[in-house]
């Protein structure tokens, strides 16, 4: 039977709306406005999960997103589900479904448990000094290790959710709705800043709005109440943008922030489809208040993790803003006045307090006055030696502190419970001022750091910034708002408060025990299972930075990064190591503050909009016609076009036979293209390419190479003069932007007294490319006013005509070795154009290839693909292109590198043909080239670049590079396979029509 | 992320720029007069400085202007933004 | 002889509660004067220490560290392990460092966790193939374990990648080396520590060095905020820092800095149990032992010491993720951090002297440091003890870049881990 420990009704909680959720397959009940933690703990349930090393049972701890160990698995087996959910931060809707983690086969019986047992030998780093034997063992090893570590279980299944995301600019971004962010809020929207304020939580108010004390007024009115007043205000202020359930991740340079803001895991499962789950908050503000509030801290003390063991503070959220109380039998153990709050709120609600162990001894305090005054036990001067119970707490052992508080003396006395309540002061969250590259102090007085130097434009205030108490921060934040926002005055300025709370705390970092450190198991990181001794063995075994010892001891490396107990471990450091706290520093903060989901970080740029596909404007017929696509770059270039089943290689046979035979036709359209304009233009091109470019006569065309400053070939492509100062250039397809890049470097930085202007014009124009001995025929039909003749239209000339009464450009160009022309014409008739050709061609059977027929004809001619046959290794001297290179012109990119002491060797890496021996076979690309095979290591000459069986030449053909293959011709060498050796002659490069009788043919 | 202050565009995204390593490296004149060693310095070595150091920066998704750009490398705070042939600040 | 590590140890010090443990290495104040001095307390620096203690009896010698040991990159990277490189020199390199790291733990006697689960490399497009391909012949011929993998076997070997043709850059293949895997980053620091230590090298942390002093042509030792150490050697493995060092000495170094990031999802159970690396869209990933994703991203494109990167970096690293992986869009990014890597032009290193006597620089390792740092340690000891490299590191001079005769990976991996 469960029990139910609802107490009295709260108003934060809506028990006219009961909602029905399963845990571990039990279907429970809670009410609207509860998160699953409180539901649970409202049919009194603690045990939730084992924790990560020993499988220990564990049990809710806080009621936040700093939760370590109340974490489940949710909608497990489905796709949405999801793995280490916090159960303090889901809220619970109708039809939830959550489960236990890193338990089998159930949470109440774990055989990893056993964990626990062998625990003596598994201190902090155990790994590191085991499982070294036998030496080939450790992925044996390690396939056990991984199996029992690992929380909860990845989806498997593709995520049904869609997520998006918002670029917001304001002026003022206020990062947590706490009373100081509400005050902060109100106070620069209405001094006309643009403010936008943001809160985890699905409510504003922070822990003001259930404190109901009357130790705690604002203007005689309890300070919940105020605030309320103040809520209500601030949603009518027009320039203030307010968003709950918005978690900031992330705090970047230049006040960059990531915040997701949570829109549907609240609502039921079949609620959410084609709603957006997450919204990614890309914020840019000019100001950032920081109001990020403060954690409060657990004590260190052995057996202090198991189930029923709270933070204080948590029970009393539990209590006032759930109406639930985590147990009938509440101790509370503190060091502080924070639990006088709580054990009054309690009382006020019903729950009993056994008692309350307070290490201080002797303290004036009106809060510890009123609990005594309802027959509360206070212990003063004690402290919590152990507790018992396997599943859930049923003992506290207390003993009485030393002066010094090193020891506990006295008699042991037992107290039995079913809750724990712990408090060891509050700590300032900073963690998102320390990611903005913020520096802390450390405050001696209370032990925490607090915000010393701002990197960028913002400010912390309230706890965050080390205020803790309802008077600090309402007579220090309006005081900090007016200079930080340059206002006059504030609404805040003569607020009457009472605050009954006494400030005084005795810290102790790691409280004593009765037994030798080594017998007991004081918890500091609950989730990874590091406990204080680890922290000491890591101190004993020379580990002395804070990094070292976190990662030795794994402390603060689990979901929730140490949010309770990171402090701890640096105060259990300080006081072994002797060293100071302020001086020790602390680990660094990383993003994101609490884990962010990848969907929410990717938004839409998933499936079709990963990255975005650029088309030709004949891409349309080409997938009419069937053809297959290759990635090029961002485009989707047609590969070949399989007619009636044909696989590629017939495919590709066919259509290069028509091409040498008749006509093909190829959409070049994804070439880039510059136009360049200017009184400079052909010195320009001078200095860019290789070769010179000055005597090209208006009307030519002329290949060109250009280098990069190192001697290596960057790009190729034919460039065209149309004018005495206009040339239009090509580019590779993938080259296209960065050459446009590198183009406009030089000339802005290194050549600014140049007269040159470039324009990308690569989207503007279609290119269709007709080839082959019929290609004249048919291009002179598509556009039967240009005089083809070869006087008027040579081979590497151009002419601007009009096809009807558009106006295009033609090129006699060849990158086939056939008889070819392209014509350019604005992209929008290039489908028109080229299913003209098409009509036309017809009767010489023309015949459509793709980007592969494309290669195998070019290599037929041995001309080079950069990025194929050459590598970033290549100089054009290597590629026995010395023709290209000019030997007058003064200077050019990468001139100066060609003449180095290892680019002029003469045994590099040459461009070379290669013939196999059995002319059916075709070398596989990226095969290595060898002499002599036997030889050890085998020295590898060169491999093959480019391969294909020509249809055409009737045999295979090669072309790869060689070292000192210039000299190499004829001479017969081996490509070494897996399973064979392959026999190749060294051959010129040009395998087809050396003589180009085919180009003017 | 940083904010980058184009001098011809005013304040935009750091995506909308790229970076091009060290300011101030004049190509040779005369490239042909030097020794490997004089090239591979111009080509290859660079301060990589830690703290203050003079930059390039493109405006790729912009006008597409180069421009220099006085950064705090250790901190990535950017002190001043100049144009390309004005003088650097001195201070 | 410190306390031998193994099971054996841990039970017999269970029974004084892990009491007697001693430090895995001094933390020593600084001799006036070493043999040689290594500066950079990170893992290639402390496995230098080691080989020069070890193989070449220099023992008088002393690591500085400006910081703690291995916090820098070698804490920093995703521990990818392999040696698959397409040239001659870094094929002999990474391999030589990983024959090593094959033996490591029992080496050192400190499980480093080296766990040869594999790396695949994946293809999305024609000339990945290619490129793949070459690279898969040139390992094999090299003594190199590497196999070509079509679509299918890139699906058996690891299941859970999209192998659809539809995606936008559809897996078209993959290569596979199997002696590839990963290792436990700290460890490796710091079991080269107390191997180094034992044999009484001095680990010198919280040390900065300030300044090299030189006597015309040749080094005299640091300048350090512990105060002036005398040596006639240095070696320098200050990683994203060699720039500040180098020009300490009046130096130039062929490097640039630039911020890297990686990052970590919460720790779930096994989900993917080798390691697999795509250029092409951008992505790599593994599963530590912890059961977090671990996932590199790519750099940026300027200098930066802030360790910090830009979130545009992160958010396309995990695009091209969701892209292979769609079924990880639910798991959680746990923590996201940076480093500085420092990089050459031919995205190799340097492990050279250099025109000053007895300075002699190892840096330049880019993203993909942290595999060689067994090798890069041992040929860095050989090359100061001999005062002229090993065979294995000549290729790797800083007159290279006089020269022209880089070892260009840019092919071989956009981005080399």
């Amino acid at each position: 039977m469960t029990k139910n420990l609802r107490v009295k009704s709260s108003k934060l909680i809506d028990e006219t709306y009961k909602i029905s959720f399963k845990f571990n397959g039990r279907t429970y009940y809670g009410y609207k406005g509860d998160t699953l933690a409180s539901a649970l703990l409202a049919n009194d349930i603690h045990l939730v999960g084992r924790s990560f090393k020993y499988h220990r049972p564990r049990g809710i701890m806080t009621a936040g997103s700093e939760e370590p160990n109340g974490i489940v698995q949710l909608h497990k087996n489905t796709s949405r589900t999801e793995p280490n959910v916090r159960a303090t931060e889901i809220e619970i809707y109708e039809g939830l479904e959550a489960s236990s983690q890193n338990c089998w086969p159930s949470v109440n019986f774990d055989i990893g448990g056993i964990n626990n047992f062998f625990s003596p030998i598994l201190p902090a780093g155990f790994y590191y000094k085991t499982f070294m034997w036998p030496s080939s063992f450790w992925e044996k090893y390690e396939y056990f290790i991984r199996k029992s570590a690992g929380l909860g279980k990845s989806p498997t299944e593709p995520d049904p959710d869609i997520y998006e995301h918002k670029y917001i600019h304001c002026d003022v971004l206020i990062i947590g709705a706490g009373i100081s962010g509400i005050i902060a809020a109100k106070t620069a929207a209405k001094n006309g800043y643009k403010t936008l304020l943001v809160d985890e939580k699905p409510y504003l108010g922070g822990s003001t709005i259930y404190q109901n004390s009357e130790h705690f007024k604002i203007n005689n009115q309890i300070s919940s109440s105020w605030l309320e007043k103040e809520i209500n205000e601030i949603k009518k202020i027009k320039n203030l943008e307010i968003k709950i359930r918005t978690s900031v991740a992330a705090y970047h340079g230049y006040n960059f922030l990531l915040a997701r803001e949570n829109l549907t895991d609240h609502i039921p499962l079949e609620q959410r489809n084609n709603k957006i789950r997450h919204r990614l908050l890309k914020i840019r503000a000019k100001k950032v208040i920081t109001a990020t509030g403060s954690l409060e801290r657990p004590l260190i003390f052995d057996n202090n993790d198991r189930p029923g063991i709270l933070l204080s503070s948590a029970i009393e959220k539990y209590a006032n803003f759930y109406g639930v109380a985590c147990g009938e039998k509440n101790i509370l153990l503190t060091n502080n006045d924070s639990a006088y709050e709580a054990a009054i709120s309690l009382y006020q609600k019903g729950i009993n307090i056994e008692a309350i162990i307070d290490n201080r001894e002797e303290i004036d305090s009106k809060l510890i006055k009123e609990t005594e005054k309802n027959n509360i036990k206070v212990y003063k001067g004690y402290t919590v030696v152990d507790t018992s119970g396997y599943k859930r707490i049923n003992k506290v052992s207390i003993m009485q502190l030393s002066k010094d508080g090193q020891k506990v003396v006295g008699p042991k006395i037992s107290i039995s419970c079913d809750c724990l309540g712990v408090s060891g002061g509050w700590t300032p969250a900073v963690h998102l001022f320390t990611q903005s590259g913020g520096k802390l102090k450390f405050r001696d007085e209370d032990q925490v750091f607090i915000p010393n130097i701002y990197p960028s434009d913002q400010i912390s205030i309230g706890s965050c910034n080390g205020d803790f108490t309802l008077d600090e921060i309402l007579s220090t934040v309006p005081k900090t708002l007016k200079e930080f926002l340059n206002l006059k005055k504030t609404d805040y300025e003569d607020l009457e408060i009472k605050s009954s709370f006494n400030k005084s705390k005795r810290n102790i970092w790691l409280l004593p025990s009765d037994k030798i450190i080594g017998k007991t198991k004081p918890f500091v990181d609950y989730q990874n299972d590091a406990t204080a001794k680890d922290i000491k063995l890591a101190l004993r075994e020379g580990f002395r930075s804070i990094e070292h010892v976190k990662r030795y001891t794994t402390t603060g490396m689990g979901t929730d990064q140490g949010k309770l107990g990171n402090m701890h471990a640096l105060g259990i450091i300080s006081e072994t190591a002797g060293s100071k706290m302020g001086e020790l520093g602390t680990t660094t903060f990383r993003p994101p503050y609490t884990p962010l989901t990848f969907g929410t970080i990717v938004g839409r740029n998933v499936g079709e909009y990963f990255d975005v596909f650029r088309k030709t404007p004949i891409h349309e017929w080409h997938v009419e016609n069937k053809a297959e696509f290759e990635n090029v770059g961002q485009w989707k270039r047609a590969w070949y076009y399989p007619k009636n089943g044909e696989n590629m290689h017939d495919a590709v046979q066919r259509e290069s036979k028509a091409a040498r035979d008749s006509a093909g036709i190829l959409d070049a359209s994804t070439l880039g293209k510059i136009d360049i304009q200017g009184t400079d233009a052909s010195e320009f091109l001078n200095r860019v390419y290789t070769n010179a470019w000055s005597k090209l006569a208006i009307g030519k065309c002329r290949y060109g190479l250009m280098l990069n400053e190192d001697g290596m070939v960057y790009d190729d492509g034919v460039t065209t003069r149309l004018g005495e100062n206009h040339y239009i250039m090509t580019t590779t397809t993938g080259g296209a932007a960065t050459v446009l890049g590198k183009l406009e470097d030089y000339l802005q930085t290194e050549w600014p007294e140049l007269d040159v202007y470039l324009t990308s014009v690569t989207d503007h124009y279609a290119t269709v490319s007709v080839c082959g001995p019929n290609s004249k025929k048919i291009v002179s039909q598509v556009i039967p006013d240009l005089d083809f003749s070869d006087e008027n239209f040579p081979h590497m000339s151009f002419k601007n005509t009009k096809i009807g009464k558009i106006k295009c450009r033609v090129m006699r160009i060849s990158f086939t070795g056939e008889h070819s022309y392209e014509i350019n014409i604005q992209s929008n008739y290039g489908k028109s154009v080229w299913e003209k050709c098409m009509e036309i061609g017809k009767e010489f059977n023309i015949t459509p290839y793709g980007t592969e027929t494309m290669h195998l004809l070019r290599a037929e001619k041995g001309f080079i693909i950069v990025g194929q046959d050459t590598d970033a290794t290549m100089t054009p001297i290597d590629l026995q292109m010395d023709w290209i290179v000019s030997k007058k012109k003064y200077d050019f990119i990468g001139k100066r590198s060609l003449y180095r002491s290892d680019t002029i060797r003469e045994d590099r890496k040459q461009l070379v043909g290669l013939l196999t021996e059995n002319p059916d076979e075709v070398l596989e690309e990226g095969a290595q080239i060898v002499a002599d095979i036997k030889k050890s290591p085998v020295e590898m000459l060169g491999h093959v670049t480019s391969s294909y069986y020509s249809p055409n030449l009737k045999k295979s053909i090669a072309l790869g590079v060689l070292k000192g293959g210039k000299n190499m011709m004829g001479k017969k060498l081996i490509i070494p396979m897996e399973n064979k050796q392959i026999n190749v002659t060294v051959a010129d490069p040009v395998f087809l029509d050396k003589e180009n009788k085919k180009l003017n043919a | 992320m940083f904010v980058i202050n184009c001098p011809y565009c005013g304040e935009r995204e750091q995506s909308e720029f790229k970076a091009g390593g060290e300011a101030h490296i004049v190509r040779p004149k005369q490239p042909t007069e030097l020794s490997d060693d004089q090239w591979a310095e111009y080509l290859f070595m660079r301060k990589n400085i830690k703290g203050i150091q003079f930059e390039r920066w493109v405006h790729t998704h912009g006008c597409r202007k180069w421009f220099n750009v006085v950064r705090d490398t250790s901190n990535d705070l950017i002190k001043a933004v100049y144009k390309m042939g004005e003088k650097p600040p001195t201070k | 002889m410190k306390n031998k590590y193994s099971l054996f140890s841990l039970v017999k010090n269970a029974f004084s509660y892990h009491e007697n443990w001693e430090k895995a290495w001094k933390d020593p104040e600084p001799k006036k004067e070493y043999e040689a001095i290594i500066i950079g307390g990170g893992g290639h620096g402390l496995a230098t220490a080691y080989y020069l203690a070890k193989k070449h009896n220099m023992k008088n010698i002393a690591v500085v560290e400006k910081g703690w040991i291995g916090g820098g990159n070698t804490g920093r990277n995703t521990t990818i392990i392999r040696s698959n490189y397409l040239w001659d020199a870094s094929a002999g390199l990474y391999d030589h460092a990983l024959k090593i790291w094959e033996g490591l733990s029992q080496e050192l006697n400190y499980n480093v966790m080296f766990s040869q689960r594999g790396v695949m490399n994946l293809a999305h497009n024609l000339q990945d193939v290619r490129d793949l391909k070459r690279r898969t012949h040139a390992n094999r011929l090299n003594g190199i374990d590497a196999v070509y993998l079509n679509t299918n076997e890139v699906k058996k070997f690891c299941p859970i990648i999209n192998t659809s043709p539809d995606i936008r850059y559809p897996v078209l293949g993959g290569t596979l080396q199997r002696r590839a895997g990963t290792a436990r980053h700290d460890a490796v620091a710091w079991g080269y520590a107390r191997g180094a230590d034992e044999m009484g090298v001095d680990i010198i942390q919280n040390c900065e060095v300030k300044g090299i002093k030189r006597n015309g042509d040749s080094v005299e030792g640091i300048e350090t905020t512990k105060g002036f150490i005398k040596t006639k050697k240095i070696g320098v493995v200050a990683a994203g820092h060699s720039s500040v060092v180098a020009n300490m000495a009046g130096l130039r170094l062929p490097l640039e800095s630039k911020p890297l990031q990686a990052l970590v999802s919460e720790p779930v159970k096994p989900i993917i149990d080798t390691v697999v690396m795509s250029n092409a869209v951008h992505a790599y990933v593994s599963q530590s032992d912890k059961g977090e994703l671990v996932i590199g991203a790519g750099t940026d494109d300027y200098v930066s010491y802030s360790q910090k990167g830009s979130h545009d970096i992160v958010e396309g690293t995990l695009n091209a993720i969701l892209e292979l992986y769609p079924i990880f869009s639910r798991m959680r990014m746990l923590r996201q951090w940076g480093g500085i890597v420092d990089i050459c032009p031919d995205a190799s290193p340097i492990i050279s002297k250099t025109s000053i006597k007895g300075l002699y620089f190892n840096c330049g390792w880019g993203t993909g440091g942290f595999k060689a740092t067994p090798g890069s340690g041992d040929l860095f000891a050989h090359t100061i003890a001999n005062d002229e490299p090993h065979k294995l590191n000549a290729a790797f001079n800083i007159n290279r870049f006089t020269s022209g005769d880089l070892v260009d990976e840019h092919g071989a991996a956009a981005v080399a881990h």
